[in-house]
């Protein structure tokens, strides 16, 4: 058998998703057949033709370096799982030991 | 065996615009935890990020500085990575399509002029500040989507000093053309350094080392300088050089290795949906050329020929675009020998008064008009070199116009010849003891005489041209 279009183990664990192996042995056919399905469009031949980034041909969304008002700091904190004072709290992280 | 090193430098720089990267929400330090945020830089789904013009003209300002080649249809890119400094769990960059390729750094090393290629400069936004307490770490969002352009060079350095060579001239040039405030102590740019060494003569690269996030240039050289001690002494061990990345101990002055995990650079690049892309024109790109100063190499040759002052001179005023551009308002359409005068002024008086004061040359009340004239005054003689001493450091903090100052207080010299020989004929009719001892053949109370004169003057002689004439007057005796 060929190589599998995607190994769903190493995508969960790059995503922070917790599967069981049991999730994993269902997911695995489930999202092969997903990117098989999408790789039809590779045989395409698309010789010549530019990507395409967008799919409106628009270009220079661009904004002016204006100030504009920021949201009060309680509505920022009010979904945080938990706050550090004014921060959002996190389980304490040894520092430089990943960035 | 003889080994070389392979040095090539990734280096953030902080943009100087008013706003964040893709919101409005402003840019200040020193601002209160999470009081400059918004549902783009707090990364909510379905806020939709907008680009900030003024960052783009900033980067194609820079590239335009560093000879890079303008990208007329730039794309952004989601950089994919876990980490909480990121909310939205990506950050947007320009990956496969920046807006400026190529160009170089020219520096000065023993072996004379050398080219430090630049791969290309991208822009991106920066991550969240986390904070570390004794039990907690928390984020901080103000500093999240900062505009960041990381200049990327290619391995072309040899040594620490041309790592620092480098990084200096971009420095300068970033700060002359008004892109970047480059202050290292606010982390304005950053630095990951990689090192690799290699047998003289070989052409493949050698396994790298990179040490991340370096902000100070002493650090840079330190860190550097120790990576290229400890891979040749690997190497003359036989222990293999791993690929790493390794952290700097500024105070241990050594590299340590970095707890890494595996896949931790499996980015999974793809193109932003949310964003179209930067097309420029060649409008708007000459449009912002001529934005450019001019660069610092050629300003400093340009004082020299305009101005007639030393090379040393031109060299230390220069460095600083606010210095230089003061002095050379001050000094516009002088004579080279004023300005000169003016130069050398400001060389030692001036720049003593900043120092002393802490104060930067736009932050003093003279104006450069003021200066001018103070000086002029001097060079004409209208003052003496002692008045202009005195006045200085007044009009430094005060501000004022000299020539109403002088004018007003009746500082002008006394050049006027009749006036000073009344004063000489003054000070010889009334001191028969000194007369006597310079018939006698004491020279020296001649000096004596010019002292007795300005005394007389109140000040306001110039003991240039009262000199010549005492010594004529105790001659004719
Ligand atoms: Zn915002």
């Amino acid at each position: 058998m060929n190589k599998p279009a995607i190994d769903v183990a190493y995508v969960a664990e790059l995503a922070r998703l917790e599967l069981t192996d049991e999730e994993k042995a269902v997911f695995q056919p489930q999202l092969e057949d997903i990117v098989r399905y999408v790789e039809k469009i590779s045989s395409v031949d698309v010789e010549g033709v530019p990507p395409t980034m967008h799919g409106r041909a628009i270009v220079n969304a661009l904004r002016e370096d204006e100030v504009r008002p920021s949201m009060p700091r309680e509505e920022a904190l009010a979904n945080a799982p938990a706050r550090t004072g004014d921060e959002f709290m996190l389980p304490k992280i040894v520092e430089g030991a990943e960035s | 065996m003889n080994f070389e090193n392979t040095i090539g430098l990734e280096t953030h720089v902080q943009l100087k615009t008013r706003t964040k990267m893709f919101c409005g929400c402003l840019l200040k330090t020193g601002c209160e935890p999470n009081t400059n945020v918004c549902p783009v830089c707090l990364g909510y789904p379905g806020a939709l990020p907008m680009i900030n013009k003024e960052a783009v003209k900033l980067t194609v300002m820079s590239g335009l500085m560093l000879g890079c080649e303008i990208n007329r249809h730039a794309t952004f890119d989601r950089k994919n990575y876990f980490y909480p400094d990121m909310a939205k769990d990506y950050q947007i960059s320009e990956n496969g399509n920046p807006l400026c390729i190529g160009g170089g750094v020219t520096i000065e090393t023993p072996n004379g002029p050398k080219t430090i290629r630049i791969n290309h400069i991208h822009l991106e936004e920066d991550a969240a500040k986390i904070n570390h307490y004794a039990t907690t770490s928390g984020v901080d969002f103000n500093r999240g989507g900062t505009p960041l352009m990381e200049i990327v060079s290619e391995p072309d350095m040899a040594s620490a000093d041309e790592a620092i060579a480098y990084l200096t001239a971009l420095k300068e040039m970033l700060v002359y053309a008004g892109v970047s405030d480059c202050n290292l102590e606010e982390g304005n740019m950053r630095s990951d350094v990689n090192i690799s060494i290699r047998p003289v003569g070989e052409t493949k690269l050698g396994t790298k080392v990179e040490i991340k996030n370096m902000n100070s240039f002493r650090g840079i050289h330190a860190a550097l300088e120790y990576e290229a001690r400890r891979q040749r002494e690997c190497m003359a061990h036989s222990i293999p050089i791993v690929q790493e990345t390794r952290r700097w101990d500024g105070e241990a002055l050594e590299t340590a290795s970095m707890r890494s995990k595996e896949n931790a650079h499996d980015y999974r690049y793809f193109p932003e949906p949310d964003l179209v892309p930067v097309a420029l024109s060649e409008e708007q790109i000459e449009a912002w050329r001529a934005l450019l100063p001019e660069q610092p190499k050629a300003r400093r040759a340009r004082m020299i020929e305009e101005y007639g002052i030393a090379e040393y001179d031109a060299d230390v005023l220069s460095q600083h675009k606010a210095n230089a551009d003061y002095f050379e308002a001050a000094a516009k359409g002088l004579d080279k020998k004023i300005a000169k005068q003016l130069c050398n002024l400001f060389m030692s008086d001036v720049m003593a008064l900043l120092n002393e004061s802490g104060k930067a040359i736009g932050e003093c009340a003279m104006r450069p008009e003021a200066l001018r004239s103070l000086v002029t005054l001097a060079a004409k003689g209208t003052i003496n070199g002692p008045t202009l001493k005195e006045l200085l450091p007044e009009i430094f903090e005060k501000g004022g116009d000299p020539e109403a100052i002088v004018k007003e207080r009746g500082l002008g010299a006394v050049s006027d010849a009749s006036a000073l020989e009344a004063f000489v004929d003054q000070a010889i009719a009334a001191n028969p003891g000194p007369v006597a001892d310079f018939k006698a053949g004491k020279k020296a109370a001649a000096g004596f005489f010019v002292g007795q004169v300005m005394k007389l003057s109140k000040g306001k002689a110039d003991p240039k041209i009262v000199g010549p004439l005492v010594a004529k007057k105790l001659a004719a005796l």
